[in-house]
């Protein structure tokens, strides 16, 4: 009992300066929802790249970032005597003691100033976090005031470029190479040594966390445990490392959800409203066309499915269009203060099976929602009152 | 022959506001099975609303219309539409095709309420475009076609389903002189050959006269004529 989609399709095409019209304003609001979606899943994204299934990292317990956390050497000391830990041919756990405090350097280009994060590490870090690449230079010598930097920090700051100086402390360091992280946390950082950075900020042995790798992922529960029971690490926590970069994107990705949505939200009434008035407009110039079909014997419902149709076929190719705009935003990378760790953090949009569906369901709400007032009209048009339309 | 219309002493009023406008005043009509029958009277006399009522897109005040052994008058919404897919046959003065389908398409659309398969529509709908004469135009658009052509795919759209009953309401109205005799010949022909049951409303005398039955209306009630009725 169903009028033929073609009906609908070709009455889209015959109206085309309206259906562009109505599809733009839909295109726009599904543009800017998917990419609100694809900034807050590209910081989760970068984060989660950051750490590594089979790492573990240690903190002071309730410290949300390593910026504010601090642990003992001797702490690291005891913990690197634990089996769960996997070591070297050397028998040496492969683990890093890093250190991490906070630099003020200059946008380029801008008056602004941007908080970049100083990693201490060891030489393990390297073996832990194989996601990071030397890209240009050469890596720090331990014990000489160098650095590495990386690339987002390099391509995006003042005097970050290889060869140039930075300021940490009381003194200048210099950059001795640039490092490319991927799309992990670690290109916004600047790496050196750690001892180093200890001496520099008068830290003496106190560091901000300890990243480890388990000989075995399914040991993390019985290490937890050990370190929980343990009376010298009862002011630890223990956490997957992936977890905790997961737990350090949740603000921020939730705050550009949460405005990004809001302000979606609003611009769809907008879009919903130039649905209806399109589909009200439709049903107008199809009055004595509705009475035909309802004459020939199309029930109500025939005739509410294929207005219906038509509002979502309209909000399906303004989400196919706005989704495949917002698709070109993942070649678009940008850096701003990570609320997690109060940090410079790059990120980019970041696509994904999930952001596809839900623009496409909230398409489709959108239509259902701009549609079924003038599809009801429609539906519920006295027949004769719309055969005389036409005489 | 056998009656198959049967209007009994049927009323229609209409409102506007709060005042009664009667239309139809205890009108009572029978039109035998295979009768071609035309329905004149001056504007306003009711004969469309007579029309309207018969083939089931409108409801009377009271009274009852049984065609073919169904009292019409007593079936809801749902029922009345699938009565009508299944047993009436339209033909309006403005063709009343759908614009953005073809001319096949525009035949089509009938059978898309039954249960055919592709094979038999395609038969069925080539079938009364042959009829009508328009076998080589059936993949155009309305607006590619004469306004006669398109009376004609609106008469094989209405014969598609091969209904009980043809309702025509002024066919010739908006055509020429050379295409009304055209689509006037082809009604004749439907009647005839086909043995199609036809009410036809009309003004023009030259219309009626293809009819074999000529009813008159004047302010909601039916006249006397001369044969006899």
């Amino acid at each position: 009992m169903k009028i033929p989609i073609s009906y609908n399709w070709r009455n889209l095409w015959t109206r085309r300066l309206t259906t562009l019209l109505t599809v733009t304003g839909i295109s726009l609001v599904v543009f800017v929802f998917a990419a609100v979606l694809m900034l807050s899943q590209g910081v989760k994204d970068t984060l989660v790249a950051t750490g590594s299934e089979d790492n573990v990292i240690v903190l002071r317990k309730g410290s949300s970032s390593e910026l504010i956390s601090s642990i003992g050497r001797e702490q690291i000391d005891l913990i690197s005597t634990f089996p769960e830990l996997a070591r070297n041919k050397d028998n040496q756990p492969y683990g890093t003691a890093d250190v991490v405090t906070m630099i003020n350097l200059n946008r380029k280009g801008t008056a602004d100033m941007g908080n970049i994060s100083i990693r201490g590490i060891t030489s393990s870090a390297f073996d832990l976090r194989p996601q990071v690449h030397l890209e240009k230079g050469k890596w720090f010598t331990p014990g000489q005031m160098e650095v590495v930097v990386g690339n987002k920090i390099s391509e995006q700051f003042e005097n970050a470029e290889l060869g140039g100086q930075i300021a940490i402390g009381s003194k200048n360091w210099t950059i001795v190479g640039v490092m490319d992280a991927g799309k992990t946390g670690f290109a916004s950082e600047i790496w050196t040594d750690a001892d180093l950075v200890l001496n520099e900020f008068n830290r003496e042995n106190v560091f901000s966390s300890y990243t480890f790798r388990l000989a075995d992922v399914n040991d993390f529960e019985v290490l937890k445990t050990k370190i929980e029971t343990e009376k010298r690490l009862q002011d630890l926590d223990v956490k997957q490392e992936q977890k905790f970069y997961l737990e350090q994107s949740e603000f921020m990705a939730t705050f550009i959800s949460a405005l990004g949505l809001v302000i979606t939200i609003i611009f769809s009434f907008g879009a919903m409203i130039g649905a209806m008035i399109t589909m009200y407009a439709a049903v107008a110039n199809r009055t004595v066309e509705i009475g035909t079909l309802r004459a020939l014997g199309f029930p109500r419902r025939s005739i509410l499915t294929a207005f219906l149709i038509e509002a979502m076929a309209l909000s399906l190719i303004g989400a196919g269009v706005g989704l495949g705009l917002a698709s070109f935003m993942q070649f678009v990378s940008f850096s701003t203060t990570n609320f997690g760790s109060f940090s410079e953090l790059a990120f980019g949009f970041s696509l994904s099976s999930e952001i596809v569906l839900s623009t496409f369901v909230f398409a489709i709400v959108m239509g259902i929602f701009g549609g079924f007032l003038p599809a009801v009209r429609a539906s519920r048009m006295n027949i004769v009152n719309s055969l005389r339309a036409g005489g | 022959m056998s009656t198959l219309v049967q209007v009994n002493q049927v009323s229609k009023i209409y409102y506007r506001g709060t005042i009664e406008i009667p239309v139809l005043q205890n009108l009572s009509l029978d039109v035998p099975e295979g009768e071609f029958m035309a329905l004149m009277g001056p504007s306003g006399s009711g004969k469309t609303t007579l029309l309207n009522l018969i083939s089931g897109i409108d409801r009377p005040t009271s009274g009852s219309i049984v065609i073919a052994g169904t009292d019409i008058a007593k079936l809801n919404e749902t029922q009345l539409a699938k009565w009508r897919s299944q047993n009436i046959g339209f033909i309006f003065q403005f063709y009343n095709l759908i614009p953005v389908l073809t001319a096949y398409e525009n035949v089509e659309l009938p059978l898309e309420l039954t249960n055919l398969s592709k094979k038999e529509k395609k038969q069925r709908v080539e079938g009364v475009l042959n009829i009508v004469g328009l076998s080589d135009r059936m993949d155009h658009y309305p607006k590619q076609l004469s306004g006669g052509q398109q009376q004609r795919v609106a008469i094989a759209r209405a014969i598609v389903t091969d209904p009980t009953l043809i309702i025509g309401d002024e066919p010739t109205g908006d055509l020429d002189r050379k295409s009304a005799e055209e689509i006037l010949n082809l009604m004749d022909r439907l009647n005839k050959e086909f043995k199609k049951t036809i009410v036809m409303v009309t003004h023009d005398p030259h219309a009626a006269q293809k009819a074999h039955l000529t009813r008159h209306l004047e302010k909601g009630e039916l006249m006397i004529n001369g044969d006899g009725k």
